[in-house]
């Protein structure tokens, strides 16, 4: 049946086919190389490290430099998870509700806000840099994590609210106006219609928060000082200072990525979802 | 009637969010716009209206111009290698072979890890050491005898920037892939029936139809890229920290405002990072949501 075009198909079919394992494999190995560095260095006991034998496996399996770092970092990772955590439930509704409003009511200049809000996915944040950090001196959150969690909701104010845009887009017509006319008003029909079928929007949207947020290093180094720091910023401080030898930097990575790499492999389908909806919504 | 009761609440819904976009997003551009005409230099706020001045002294400035030198080429390196390699992984994995949600899965995982995470692992595989110390990739390359491949990475003079967008690539070229793959994967099959029918071979069918066809993923790929290598800031500090061959303008812009206090230059620098995306992003939305309406 299926007639696939494979650029080999005449060239004699299968085993040629097969030959296009070996550059699949060898690119396998180029995207695994640094989780294997950090895998392995993080396995070794201290005695064992040394620049010089980096590539080899470990003779045993050590905790230590996992130890060494985490009792670095847990304060941090503390941090990371406390910022996170509020940061992505709170844009998710608030994409949601934003998302609703803007697919079913036009009002006057609705359609100005959809050019205002992609743009506003893009900008460079060194342009809002400064008076942020003003801004957030004076009310009083510069420093803070509370404070970090509304710069993260704002700022993923436009891919949250275009992905639920987007999302809500599906929904049949048919279906808004049968509300309607059982009389359901505009938060009626949320409750009982849009947010029943919204969890695939949520998930897309709670994982693209979650990791965008864990991941942030510049607000976080602008907005808070070293009590606050989330994982980002330790991990960064810890791999420039001399003192900390660089298999429990290698350690220390690991634990720092652990956590998305986790929703990465749990989540992985919807991951890939909401990276297109950010990168595809232009 | 309900409908105007709706439409206010409607509008009542998400007026905090336009307000906070509209002060956030817009309102700081403005005064970020400000701050970049004035002298402002110090803890304290000063406004004094300077004109250009501080737009000017930066294209007179040999840090910044080695900024300009050095995104050109991450740009370039970054984003045609993550073309390229997407591009041919995209068609690998069209092929239909077995595993291939593994090896898609694979590819993309470097997407989910902070560029602080890829740039300390990354520095430690690009250690320029030589001798007795020689350690990461130049190890495995003198193991190999492939001497010839033993490099500087970052800290080659003039190029050592490049040795960061290869990170850069390891990071982003997954999620190249995924774009061009569904772009390969929307193109029918009739269509390669067809050409096939009057005769053009495979490859004639990748490079007359497919990749034209593939334009519009590959210029999106460029934008999102494109975007990316105009602001790159944590992966350069993770692998270099603040080193003056390695600069960029996001760093300049941090170092200068928050450890210079020079606020009118952090800012000017920070305008025309914007400037710069803008002109790449404005154009692309705006033919995008004209030919959205055409449809």
């Amino acid at each position: 049946m299926s007639s696939r075009v494979s650029l080999f198909r005449n060239g004699g079919g299968f085993r040629v086919k097969y030959l296009l394992f070996v550059p699949l494999l060898f690119m396998t190995v180029f995207y695994l190389v640094p989780l294997y560095v950090m895998l392995v260095t993080g396995f070794k006991s201290f005695e064992e490290v040394s620049l010089q034998t980096m590539w080899n496996l470990p003779r045993g399996i050590h905790f230590d430099n996992y130890f060494a770092a985490f009792e670095k970092l847990l304060p941090h990772l503390k941090n990371s998870f406390s910022m996170v955590v509020p940061a992505a439930i709170i844009s998710s509704i608030v994409g949601s509700i934003n998302g609703f409003v803007l697919s079913r009511w036009r009002f006057p200049g609705s359609q100005i806000i959809f050019p205002l809000l992609l743009f506003g996915m893009f900008i460079p944040y060194q342009s809002i840099l400064i008076p942020l950090v003003v801004f957030m001196r004076n009310i009083g959150l510069a420093g803070s994590i509370p404070g970090l969690v509304l710069v993260h909701v704002i700022y993923g104010i436009p891919i949250t609210t275009l992905t639920f845009y987007g999302y809500y887009m599906t929904v049949p017509k048919e279906l808004v106006e049968a509300a309607r006319i059982d009389g359901a008003a505009l938060l009626g029909t949320y409750r009982h219609i849009f947010l029943p079928i919204s969890a695939p929007a949520f998930v897309v949207v709670l994982i693209w928060q979650f990791t965008s947020a864990w991941n942030d290093f510049l607000f976080a180094v602008s907005l808070t000082g070293s009590v606050n720091w989330p994982v980002t910023v330790a991990l960064q401080n810890m791999a420039g200072s001399q003192i900390i030898a660089w298999n429990v930097q290698m350690a220390g990575s690991l634990l720092a990525a652990l956590p998305t790499l986790l929703v990465y492999v749990l989540l992985g389908r919807y991951f890939l979802r909401g990276l297109m909806a950010g990168a595809l919504k232009g | 009637m309900s409908n105007r009761k709706d439409n206010l609440l409607g509008f009542a819904l998400v007026l905090p969010s336009i307000v906070a976009v509209g002060i956030f997003v817009y309102g700081f551009i403005a005064w970020s716009v400000r701050v970049s005409f004035s002298q402002w230099k110090g803890l304290t706020p000063d406004y004094t209206f300077v004109g250009l001045k501080n737009y000017l002294g930066l294209f007179q400035d040999p840090r910044f111009l080695i900024d300009v030198r050095n995104t050109v080429i991450f740009t370039l390196v970054f984003v045609l290698g993550s073309l390229l390699l997407g591009l041919g992984l995209a068609i690998l994995l069209d092929q239909r072979l077995p595993g291939e949600a593994f090896f898609r899965s694979l590819f993309l995982f470097p997407m989910a890890i902070s560029f602080i995470v890829t740039g300390v692992v990354w520095r430690w595989m690009m250690n320029p050491a030589a001798g007795d110390r020689i350690s990461g990739f130049n190890l495995i390359f003198a193991q190999l005898r492939l001497d010839f491949l033993i490099s500087q990475w970052h800290l080659t003079p003039n190029w050592g920037i490049a040795a960061i967008a290869l990170a850069a690539i390891w990071q982003m070229s997954g999620y190249t892939m995924a774009l061009y793959l569904g772009g390969l994967r929307s193109i029918s099959e009739e269509l390669r029936e067809a050409a096939r029918v009057d005769g053009a071979s495979e490859l004639q069918i990748y490079w007359r139809i497919i990749l034209p066809l593939l334009w519009p993923v590959t210029l999106s790929a460029v934008i999102i890229l494109g975007h990316i290598s105009l602001k790159v800031f944590d992966l350069i500090i993770a692998v270099a920290g603040k080193q003056l061959p390695l600069d960029v303008p996001a760093i300049y812009m941090w170092q200068t405002t928050f450890d210079g206090l020079f606020y009118g230059r952090g800012a000017s620098i920070g305008i025309l990072l914007l400037v710069s995306v803008a002109a790449l992003i404005i154009p692309y939305l705006y033919y995008s949501l004209r030919s959205e309406r055409e449809i």
